[in-house]
């Protein structure tokens, strides 16, 4: 018989395979298998074999009749497979030798090793298994960041002393990645948020006739707060990243393992240059971004609100003091430490593969712009005790 | 694949006429002629740096020769257009050196993933599929492996497995014993020969190794570094007994002969 198709064999449109099971003698059956046995045939369930049984006493063996096969590729051996399978949970003993040859050889290949039990699928823990599990985790996790703060110290330290082994020239492409090579973006980011500093300040000032005042305003924003905040969100996103793809990705080449068995500390050869390049390089960022986005006040200023850059000018010198940009200057610096441990800290932390790689990068980023906020937080407060 | 495969039988399965290989100006190889017949195992042989990889880059389509052509099963694959080069490509497996598993999929997954794109299977007969190929390769049971929770030996059989997923005319293995222990060296090699046996594939393998040469190879070419081009074709056990050209010869005989007679 044949499977939802017509009789009609010429016009066939559907399946290009024929099944057909046959009683031979007492306990036995005898499986006609024609045509096209391939992936694209759309190939029956091999349980099906079971319904077309003929009825009678209980089959014992099974035997495979192939000569009508004209094409086949791995369905044939999957469907054959899956067959035997079925057959030896009911203890039917199935004769494979009608089958064609390279069906059978691909058969005891695939048997030839046995499978193994792994116990991949282990059994769900319970909620309190799991919990601790995570507590672990993170204490770990914990741990290995004081490690790596540890060894960072040290090799600041052996830096003092002159004895930290690093390249210049890995030095000098960082600073030029994290410092000039960063101008554009944080000119565009920082004269916006100079404009829309500006803009907000001005609708609440302008009722009250005060729209000098918003040059003293985004003064002080910017210097104190913005510009560090914004550059260092800039190079989390830019330089902590590629720290910790660089890293990552040398890791996964074991380029990393190279290192230290020549007795070159990972820390001293790749954490330092990129934290000292940041280091260096983010207090120039921040009070370029300052005076961009004091900039794009008086953009707005000058633009709408009709003040006269002399104004604007005079204004902002009278509302700034040199300890604006010192407390903005040392949020930077804060910020840069951090943003560079981040990167460099999940580069170092990496896995041995291509994705490991961009679950480092994603985790350095979040990473350094929640030590961003949090530390700008703790610092505003401190800032705020001291009476600055 | 067994019985049904397309072209008449006398055609070539792979013909390379004029091949010339080159980056910029820097020539790789030139003037590469031969012709590899359906169900041989072809070997591509030569010295570091001869370009045998290029050469398999070539044959493969991720890199366009500067001159001479490419024919598979007589159509030419260089001057293909764009759809008749992908069917072409999705005849090929192709085993690269290091494996090239996709690391953020496990074992099943890398199988099933040609498998989900290239056929209207329904999941559970992809499962099904990708398990039997791992089995195949002696994987049974590794299924929900991750790449890197397996040995680099185990690593090359998953990603045999998955170059066979659809069931390839041609086998295409870029130095498949490198990094692999005499023992699974000799397995891969067992594993080449009974695959080809059994699914009637064309294989071409890109090797050094001697003993993996001389066991499954039935015909090679030897790609000189000197001067850029093959200096012997033919049989490598043949070629390692009747071979006059003194590169060929040390090569096949580890330079053993040349040094006793030097």
């Amino acid at each position: 018989m044949t499977a939802d198709r017509p009789e009609d064999i010429g016009v066939s449109t559907a399946a290009r395979w024929q099944l057909s099971v046959e009683r031979v003698g007492d306990d036995a059956a005898l499986v006609h298998l024609t045509g096209s046995w391939k992936l694209e045939d759309r190939l029956p369930d091999p349980e099906g074999v079971a319904q077309q049984l003929p009825p009678g006493r209980p089959i014992r063996r099974l035997a495979f009749d192939a000569q009508g096969i004209t094409a086949w590729d791995t369905g044939l051996l999957a469907y054959v497979s899956k067959l035997h399978e079925w057959a030896a949970g009911k203890s039917i003993e199935a004769d494979l030798a009608g089958l064609p040859e390279g069906i059978q050889r691909l058969l005891r290949l695939a048997a030839a090793v046995p499978r193994r039990q792994t116990g991949a699928t282990a059994a769900r823990l319970s909620w309190l298994a799991r919990v601790g599990t995570a507590a672990v985790a993170t204490w770990q996790a914990a741990q290995g960041t004081v490690t790596f703060v540890g060894e960072v110290a040290l090799a600041l330290a052996a830096l003092l002393r002159g004895r930290a082994r690093f390249q210049g020239s890995e030095l000098a492409i960082q600073i030029q990645a994290c410092g000039s090579q960063a101008l554009p973006i944080v000119t565009l980011i920082s004269f916006l948020v100079g404009i829309i500093l500006a803009f907000i300040g001005a609708i609440q000032l302008r009722q009250f006739g005060a729209q000098i005042y918003v040059a003293d305003l985004v003064g002080i924003a910017m210097a104190q707060e913005m510009g560090a905040l914004m550059t260092a969100i800039i190079m989390s996103g830019r330089s902590g990243a590629a720290f910790a793809a660089q890293i990552g990705t040398m890791q996964v080449n074991e380029e990393v393992d190279a290192l230290q068995t020549m007795g070159l500390s990972p820390v001293e050869f790749l954490v330092l240059p990129r934290l000292l390049a940041l280091m260096l390089m983010i207090p120039f960022l921040t009070v370029y971004a300052d005076l961009l986005g004091i900039l794009g006040g008086a953009f707005v200023g000058i633009g709408w609100l009709g003040l006269t850059p002399t104004q604007y000018f005079n204004e902002t010198k009278s509302a700034l003091t040199l300890g604006y940009f010192a407390m903005g200057l040392f949020k930077g610096e804060v910020f840069g430490v951090l943003v560079a441990l981040a990167g460099c800290l999940r580069g170092i932390q990496c896995g041995r593969s291509s994705a490991a790689v961009g679950l480092a990068v994603t985790s350095a980023v979040v990473t350094g712009i929640v030590c961003i906020v949090c530390s700008d937080a703790i610092l505003t407060v401190i800032y705020h005790v001291l009476g600055f | 694949m067994s019985s049904a495969s397309s072209g008449s039988l006398d055609v070539p399965r792979i013909a390379v006429a004029d091949l010339t290989m080159a980056y910029g100006s820097f020539v790789i190889q030139r003037d590469l002629n031969f012709t590899i017949r359906r169900g041989e195992i072809f070997i591509i042989m030569g010295g570091s740096g001869c370009g045998k990889s290029t050469l398999l880059r070539s044959l493969i389509g991720l890199m366009q020769p500067t001159r001479g052509d490419i024919r598979y099963d007589g159509v030419s694959f260089t001057a293909a257009g764009l759809d008749a080069r992908e069917r072409t490509l999705r005849r090929f497996g192709v085993l690269y050196q290091k494996g090239a598993l996709w690391t953020s999929m496990t074992l099943a997954e890398n199988v099933a993933l040609p498998l989900k794109e290239f056929t209207d299977l329904t999941p559970a007969q992809i499962r099904e599929v990708a398990s039997l190929k791992l089995a195949l390769v002696g994987l049974a049971g590794f299924e929900e492996f991750y790449p890197s929770e397996i040995s680099g030996g185990m690593q090359k059989r998953a990603a045999l497995a998955r170059a066979m997923a659809l069931d390839p005319d041609i086998l295409f293995f870029d130095e498949p014993s490198a990094g692999l222990d005499p023992v699974s060296s000799r397995r891969m090699d067992d594993l080449i020969l009974e695959l080809r046996d059994s699914l009637g594939a064309t294989v071409v393998v890109v090797t050094h190794e001697l003993p993996s040469l001389f066991a499954i190879g039935d015909s090679a070419v030897y790609l000189d570094v000197e001067t850029r081009t093959m200096i012997a074709q033919g049989n490598p056990r043949t070629l390692r007994d009747t071979a006059t050209d003194p590169k060929v010869h040390a090569f096949l005989t580890r330079g053993e002969l040349a040094a006793t007679a030097g």
